[in-house]
């Protein structure tokens, strides 16, 4: 009994911080979503191609011995900037290529398309880092500052990392929200939401609001794909997979095409499944085991949309007609 | 209407383009004067275990080269063809099919992975084709005693206790968490290592599974709270070593140990300084661990311009038993080229001297004796040290 | 369209072309047996029966001699063509199925390997020892006797389609890509269940997989001993095999062509195009889709218990998402509805997979090995040993799909073979 109060303040911490990842990929689903109704099934990938440049930047730094000079903050801040960078044009590009053309068709059309975005991407990435690195596994070299634990009571201490990406992910959060409902791009993002022929009535040009939506929700998931790396280490190109579909389980959950809902069904999602992975072994004496979070992270996704498509927090799913 | 149209007469008309194209490319193989017999390998040769893969290929290239003579003096010509599995179940099986639709071939040498290996072998066993492996330790290979299915290195269920013994005498730990990566290699192995630990009175304080690639945080929390004095992880280097980095980030102290699954120079890679005083077993030492084995390494280097690696050796012990084998058909037929029933047969009576040890099978397949290995990384660096070596007896047939 | 009508058109040149190429492809095939491109020339020539304009009857007798016949006698000399055909066959079959669900009644299901997985565990535990573990020795001992594996293809059909109906019933008030992802996560349930499911209770033998599992009995073995043919049991299953599939895939196409042309059929297509318009005109919604789900799940499923059998090992790896996307390229490269296009989709793929795949990695390889060099203009001459070793079309699989999905999408959404009913409002 002592062991299930002693992990819980770690469990929560874990949870907490991966919740958060979930968030920042729940972004890109859940902007794209909003605007088109449609599923970016490629955005897992567009997560990972920016996991690739913030390793491919830092192994160069060490080549060039440059990581231990940096300092680690300007270290943390160029490969974030690197890796959106990067996911953020990938996500434009994979737009303009395979969804674009698309936009009259039927809606599996798009869908179906994105899947074989999805599956061709992984598969470049793996071309490009084999041809250079000749390996496609790779890890994160490791930054002693960010390894540091902070101590927080006797048995619970956070390592510095986890708390990078809990502050990341909440001031990019923050400030996505402020763009979305503060200023005037925004508001034509959300004018194309709601209705494309009449923002373009009104002078709106939905083909760049879209692709800006794309650009901002891509460069999200670059960042995390970069804290992913810094915070877990190893990555390959099929990593973004079941983070992908979490992260949609996420969004649908928080309710889709809403921001706020997004963080908090990231939030709500991690904590379950840190708690269902920690715990369940030790509950039920080993008949189940950790790998039974991915079936809860899946069955609430399958119960959010049966019994409450609109979310946690989101309003009715309209009807595209 | 039109388009419709234009469609149709581009498909006919390529496809009449191909027939026209292939009638040119077409060639048959051409046939050499004395009859041949076939060598196949069965192991990765693309992705990521293709190192390994490659390392079996060669060493099995070696030993037919040096094989070839004395086959030839019996008026065969023995030829050799490496087959590329993927590391997946269902491309050795295709290749399996592929292969034994050609009766020339009369000895596989393969896989790395037990988890192809298993159905491959059961298509060999329909046409009773000899399959020796230089590297499957799963105990199911033999365990369904099948006549035409050997193998010339050691067991997981003798792996996995050697670890425990190791960890209980000369690691003096009292308890053990034991994880997995829910697969046919790694849990077995950690089944075989929690079962010996509980009987040497080990505490076995969690076992757990997980497919898990890279957040082993919940995982991780209750092997911390429960403070165990060595963590056990059954399964490969990709998630062996990001679990071992994982836990020292983690401030868990415990000794850390698994099976040959991290018996790879991209351990050390993947895991950084976290892998320094980590262990491992196997059942293939490095080429140094071997006397025999000197002028191998040697002719090996001059040959392939690489260093040779463990499994290598087994490949080529393999395939020299093997050949012994079809030699002492074919004498048996008189001359004639043997059956794939009589090589498998011949192969269970060869007694040889290799260059990792005497092999010599028993009525599963096992090699009488297997030499298992204890190493423990002392620098950042691949190979480990060898810490111990030991030579046991494969177990008995269980009865099911 | 009359301008077309020339002397190549006309049947009875078509019916000569026809019986050449198959013929002379044939022949080809028994002089090079180890000849990929000889193989591909066969399946080539059975393209062209298809879109020859011959009577219906002749067509089908060139078919059945050239699919009941002729492929056999090839398998007998090479019988890698033999295992080419049972694996077009499977997936054939499971293309179908899956058709029923995405191409007819436009609803795209992602986890459609679950239902394979289903049939090919149902005969994998009850036609192995494994029953044993749950159930004790002393009431049954497993395995079943191979007659069983009979009653098993049509359990393989019920309990997969009670499968599909238990997935269809909560998520049918969920559309397009909603659905999609929750089949997703469904498919990737069942994964994660028959890995897991070893424990408390033994059930699937988690990742350790299945074997052996029985195979269907040679109940014909003493009529062929009478006859005096002998043959190793190797070539023996394959053959058998080969004709089960055959078997299969002909039922299938029957009841897939049958479901297709009626009042059911089209309602299918009728929510496929507008949903509210279907309901709006009586269609009923509800028992439509879970027939849907159902009737494509029942295909998987009877398929994934000749599968184990044929595989006489089974474990969860084979039923990844990425068969069910396989699968769905299949559909989507043939023609989304269109039964002609789906075959045509399933075999491009497979043999695509299979063998045109790794024949050109193997080719590479050897290239890689002399000391070949190509000449490219402006650049200069270029040493193939030099490719570097991660040039192998075996390997990337997944960008051939992903290639496949976006590319039809993009420029022939309606796929190779395009179903008759668009055809004809779109054509002309």
């Amino acid at each position: 009994m002592d062991i299930l109060i002693a992990i819980f303040p770690q469990v929560l911490v874990d949870g907490i911080a991966l919740g958060f990842m979930y968030a920042l990929i729940a972004l890109g689903y859940t902007m794209v979503y909003g605007v088109l109704t449609f599923i970016n099934f490629a955005h897992s990938e567009i997560f990972v191609a920016g996991a690739f440049v913030g390793v491919e930047v830092l192994l160069t730094l060490q080549a060039w011995g440059l990581l231990q000079d940096l300092h680690p903050v300007l270290l943390l801040l160029l490969v974030l900037l690197a890796g959106m960078t990067m996911s953020g044009v990938l996500a434009l590009a994979v737009e303009r290529v395979a969804y674009r053309p698309l936009r009259a068709a039927p809606r599996l059309v798009p869908l179906i398309s994105a899947i074989g975005v999805s599956f061709f991407l992984q598969d470049v990435i793996r071309f490009g880092e084999s041809l250079w690195r000749n390996a496609f596994y790779l890890t994160y070299p490791s930054i002693p500052f960010f390894d540091q634990r902070i101590q927080l009571t006797a048995f619970v201490d956070v390592p510095l990392k986890s708390l990078v990406v809990i502050v990341a992910a909440i001031l990019m959060l923050v400030g996505l929200n402020l763009l979305v409902h503060r200023t005037k791009i925004g508001t034509a993002i959300r004018a194309v939401a709601e209705d494309q022929a009449t923002a373009s009535l009104m002078g709106i040009d939905v083909d760049r609001m879209i692709a800006l939506t794309f650009l901002i929700g891509g460069a999200m998931g670059g960042a995390a794909g970069v804290l992913f790396g810094i915070q877990y280490s190893l990555i390959t190109p099929y990593t973004g997979f079941i983070p992908g579909i979490k992260a949609f389980t996420a969004a649908v959950l928080g309710g889709i095409g809403n921001i706020p809902g997004a963080m908090v069904g990231g939030v709500v999602l991690g904590l379950l499944e840190a708690f269902a992975a920690s715990y369940l072994s030790l509950l039920t004496g080993g008949a189940f085991g950790a790998e039974y979070k991915d079936i809860f992270a899946f069955s609430i996704l399958i119960l959010i949309l049966v019994f409450r498509p609109q979310g946690l927090l989101g309003e009715v799913v309209r009807e595209r007609a | 209407m039109a388009r419709r149209w234009k469609w149709r007469r581009v498909q006919s008309g390529t496809a009449l383009a191909a027939i026209i194209l292939g009638s040119v490319i077409v060639r048959g193989g051409v046939d050499a004067a004395k009859p041949v017999i076939k060598i196949v390998t069965q192991s990765p040769l693309s992705g990521e275990q293709s190192a390994l893969g490659e390392q079996i290929k060669l060493g099995t290239q070696l030993a037919v080269d040096e094989g070839k003579a004395r086959i030839e003096k019996l008026g065969y010509t023995l030829q050799y063809i490496p087959f590329d599995d993927q590391a997946k179940p269902e491309v050795g099986v295709a290749n399996a099919k592929n292969f034994l639709a050609d009766p020339d071939v009369l000895l596989v040498i393969g896989h790395w992975n037990s988890g192809v290996a298993l159905p491959s072998s059961e298509v060999y066993r329909d046409v009773s084709l000899t399959m020796i492996s230089p590297a499957n330790t799963h105990p199911m290979i033999t365990d369904r005693n099948y006549a035409n299915v050997n193998r010339v290195c050691g067991r997981d269920d003798v792996q996995g206790p050697v670890g425990a013994r190791f960890a209980a005498q000369d690691l003096k730990a009292k308890s053990v968490y034991v994880l997995h990566d829910k697969t046919l290699y790694g849990q077995g192995v950690a089944e075989a290592f929690r079962d010996e630990a509980k009987k040497l009175g080990l505490q076995v304080l969690g076992y757990e599974g997980t497919e898990e690639k890279s957040n082993f945080d919940p995982i991780l929390i209750p092997v911390k709270a429960k403070n165990p004095d060595l963590v056990y992880f059954g399964g490969i280097y990709h998630q062996a070593a990001v679990i071992l980095k994982q836990m020292r980030e983690k401030g868990i102290k415990a000794a850390y140990m698994g099976p040959d699954g991290l018996d790879s120079s991209e351990m050390a890679k993947i895991a950084g300084k976290a892998v320094v005083g980590s262990y491992y077993t196997t059942v293939a030492g490095p080429p140094s661990a071997y006397r025999e084995a000197a002028a191998f390494v040697k002719t090996f280097k001059q040959r392939f311009g690489k260093e040779s690696e463990s499994f290598s050796m087994y490949a080529y012990d393999a395939t020299a038993v093997g050949i012994k084998a079809i030699e002492a058909a074919i004498k048996d037929a008189k001359g004639k080229k043997p059956t794939r029933e009589q090589v498998a047969a011949a192969v269970r009576k060869v007694e040889h001297k290799g260059i990792t040890g005497d092999i010599r099978f028993d009525s599963k397949g096992d090699p009488v004796k297997a030499k298992y290995f204890v190493l423990k990384f002392e620098k950042e660096e691949y190979p480990g040290k060898i810490v111990k070596v030991l030579e046991i007896e494969a177990p008995p047939l269980k009865k099911p | 369209m009359d301008g077309y009508r020339t002397w190549f058109l006309r049947p009875s040149t078509q019916a000569a072309v026809v019986t050449v190429a198959l013929l002379l492809s044939s022949f080809l095939v028994y002089a090079f047996p180890r000849s990929l491109p000889a193989f591909l020339l066969f399946q080539a020539s059975l393209l062209i029966l298809y879109h020859a304009r011959i009577a219906r009857a002749l067509k089908i007798g060139f078919a059945a001699g050239a699919l009941g016949l002729l492929l056999p006698i090839l398998g007998s000399i090479n019988g890698y063509y033999l295992e080419v055909g049972i694996q077009v066959g499977i997936f054939v079959v499971l293309a179908l199925g899956l058709n029923i669900v995405v191409g007819l009644a436009g609803l795209l299901d992602l986890g459609y390997v679950a239902f394979f997985a289903v049939g090919a565990y149902l005969w994998a535990i009850f036609g192995s020892r494994q029953a044993n573990q749950f159930v004790p020795a002393s009431l049954i001992q497993f395995p079943l006797a191979p007659e069983w594996f009979f009653v098993f293809l049509l359990l393989g059909v019920i309990v997969a389609g009670v499968t599909g109906i238990l997935l269809g019933l909560p998520v049918l008030r969920l559309r397009g890509d909603y659905l999609a992802i929750v089949t997703l996560g469904f498919g990737e349930v069942v994964r994660v269940l028959v890995n897991n499911l070893d424990k408390p209770i033994n059930f699937t033998n988690g990742p350790i997989g299945i074997t052996p599992i029985q195979r269907p009995p040679l109940f014909f073995l003493p009529v062929l001993e009478g006859l005096g043919i002998r043959a190793s049991p190797a070539v023996l299953y394959a053959l058998y095999f080969y004709f089960l599939v055959l078997l299969i895939v002909i039922v299938v196409t029957l009841v897939s062509q049958r479901l297709h042309h009626s009042h059911i059929g089209r309602a299918w297509e009728a929510i496929r195009e507008d949903e509210m318009a279907a309901a709006a005109m009586g269609v009923p919604l509800v028992r439509m889709k879970l027939l849907a789900f159902a009737a494509g799940a029942s295909f998987a499923g009877t398929m994934g218990v000749l599968f184990s059998a044929k595989q006489l090992y089974i474990n969860p790896e084979s039923f990844t998402f990425m068969e069910s996307i396989g699968v769905l390229a299949m559909v989507i490269l043939g023609g989304m509805g269109s039964i002609p296009g789906v075959v045509l989709g399933a075999t491009v793929v497979t043999v695509l997979n299979l063998q045109v795949l790794k024949e050109l990695s193997i080719w590479l390889n050897t290239l890689r090995h002399t000391e070949a060099a190509i000449y490219i203009p402006l650049i200069g001459s270029f040493n193939i040993s030099q490719l570097p070793p991660q040039f192998e079309p075996a390997k990337y699989e997944r960008m051939v799909f992903g290639i496949i999905l976006v590319l039809m999408m993009i420029f022939r959404p309606q796929g190779m073979i395009p179903p008759r009913r668009l055809r004809r409002t779109r054509g002309g």
